[in-house]
């Protein structure tokens, strides 16, 4: 597992999230209050971009049906999602954001 | 209600899937019976025009739930095997196996069958439609680098089909009876919109034509248009519309809306039919719509699904009205198309962003309010487009166009 620096604290604004790419990795990194946390970017159930999607109470909902996944946990949040989204560690060094993959 | 009850769903699609599953959701503990015509378990179609068609999903993703699942919430699957009629007053349903099958209540979600194309020449080899995983497993190795394909009607299927068949190389025309792309479900600016998205690709669109032949020595060689253009082809893709397997129903007495391809089972807002204990859901139903004050039957994978559940919830728990915006999506090479609202009018149209750069919203307004809206790559402002379609709150035109004003905050 190695730390890739991913973005700065100020680039990611509440509530709203950034699309990096590590490797083939496609990663969705999200500000929620203040904590970073990162998913996978590709929703479990279709081809779609996460980092697109509407965040609202911890979740992100997919842009394209809707599916909803806790960003914290990436627990799959019921049809038309049922696979859970992948985890990635966080940290924050500074005003650094770094994933850990 | 007695947990020995029995609950039949005609047809295993989408629709019939989804409400199988929302059925166990629901506590329903008594016997479910879910009667498919295909030999597939219940699958999502969006991908038939797409990424199984391009090759990139694999076919076990399609499917809602691995055959297990069924086994584990005890779903009796009857696949391969078609409902020949409902035996309304005998509670059963014959099938085509010679069989029967009894219910206490009965769902039928038997979604639509291709409309085909009539004119002569339409049944050579190289003519393909597309609604089940078989259309699609049969066409894809045709859409080869260098094939010339004709695609025959210009709504969603057909423009998502000429997209996948030219990512792969193909020459593609689509060939378009109205005036423009999308008549049916976008306005001829939104249309364009979408056909300069196709033109820039380097697919041929012919509008305001339809094909009057097709010629062949036993595999198709020309299309010939009405408006005298000849195609040369390798393969011809028909999409044109899909009509409601209504018939069973109709045979039993059932109320349906009109012919032809609005059609359908008729149902009010808790998707029930005019027959007792019978329901319908899906593409089949002809729906009352409580926001649109209207009915409609909606070919959608939106509808497909959260009706299937509205519906399935209310056969086994307290009725909810099924109440939602119509809600429609498409991919077209880097195009997410979505739309809100299915408006039979409208006065003007106003522009959010860029949708000609792939990146904005058309919001289609009467008087002050927003009764439809299509989105260009902005998915995450669906919620709020079916918002404001949904409460029917008055907004400024300037605002919608504005986007330094967030559309969550102006749908309130």
């Amino acid at each position: 597992m190695a730390a890739h620096l991913v973005a700065k604290t100020s680039e990611i604004a509440e509530d709203e999230a950034k699309k990096v790419i590590i490797g083939d990795q496609h990663v969705a990194v999200f500000n929620l209050g203040g904590e970073f946390y990162a998913t996978d970017d590709i929703c479990t159930h279709a081809y779609a971009s996460l980092s697109e999607g509407y965040i609202e109470d911890g979740c992100v909902e997919c842009p394209l049906h809707a599916g909803r996944f806790d960003i914290k946990t990436g627990k799959a949040q019921g049809v038309p999602v049922t696979e859970d989204i992948k985890t990635f560690p966080v940290r924050v060094d500074g005003d650094n954001v770094y994933v850990e993959i | 209600m007695s947990t020995l009850e029995s609950i039949v769903i005609i047809g295993a699609g989408h629709t019939g899937g989804r409400a199988a599953e929302a059925l166990r959701g629901a506590g329903f503990a008594g016997r479910v019976v879910l009667v498919g015509e295909e030999s597939h378990l219940p699958y999502e179609r969006p991908p038939l025009s797409k990424e199984l068609l391009a090759g990139t999903m694999e076919l076990e993703k399609v499917t809602l739930n691995p055959e297990s699942y069924y086994d584990e919430n005890n779903i009796q699957l009857l696949l391969g095997i078609s409902a020949q009629e409902i035996e309304l007053g005998l509670g059963r349903v014959r099938l085509s196996d010679d069989t029967d099958v009894a219910f206490d209540k009965l769902m039928i979600a038997t979604g639509g069958r291709v409309r085909r194309l009539a004119c002569p020449g339409a049944d050579l080899h190289g003519v393909y439609y597309i609604r089940d995983i078989n259309d699609t497993l049969l066409l894809r190795p045709e859409l080869r680098d260098g094939v010339r394909v004709a695609v025959i009607g210009g709504g969603f299927i057909g423009l998502e089909v000429a997209a996948t068949a030219r990512r792969r190389g193909c020459h593609v025309t689509v060939i378009e009876l109205a005036d423009q792309v999308l008549a049916r479900v976008a306005d001829p600016a939104v249309g364009a919109l979408v056909a300069d998205i196709h033109h820039a690709e380097g697919v041929h669109i012919v509008t305001g034509a339809s094909v009057e032949r097709i010629e062949g020595d036993a595999e198709v060689a020309e299309v010939i248009c009405t408006d005298g253009e000849t195609l040369e082809v390798d393969v011809v893709v028909v999409g044109i519309g899909i009509l409601p397997n209504q018939e069973i129903a109709a045979e039993a007495g059932i109320a349906c809306g009109p012919k032809g391809t609005q059609g359908g089972i008729k149902v009010d807002e808790f998707g029930h039919t005019s027959a007792a204990n019978v329901y319908a859901a899906g593409d089949v139903a002809f729906h009352y719509n409580p926001i649109l004050k209207r009915h409609l039957r909606l070919e959608s994978w939106g509808n497909a699904q959260n009706s299937a559940i509205a519906v399935a919830r209310n056969m086994v728990l307290d009725p909810v009205a099924y109440a939602e915006v119509p809600w429609f999506w498409s991919d077209q090479f880097d195009l997410n198309l979505q739309v809100a609202g299915a408006p039979e009018t409208w006065d003007r149209l106003v522009v959010r962003g860029d949708p000609a750069a792939k990146k904005g919203i058309v919001f289609y307004m009467t008087g002050d309010r927003v009764v439809g809206a299509t989105a260009f790559n902005q998915g995450r402002e669906m919620r709020f487009l079916k918002k404001l379609v949904e409460t029917g709150a008055p907004v400024d035109d300037s605002a919608l166009a504005d986007e330094g004003k967030r559309l969550r905050d102006i749908a309130g």
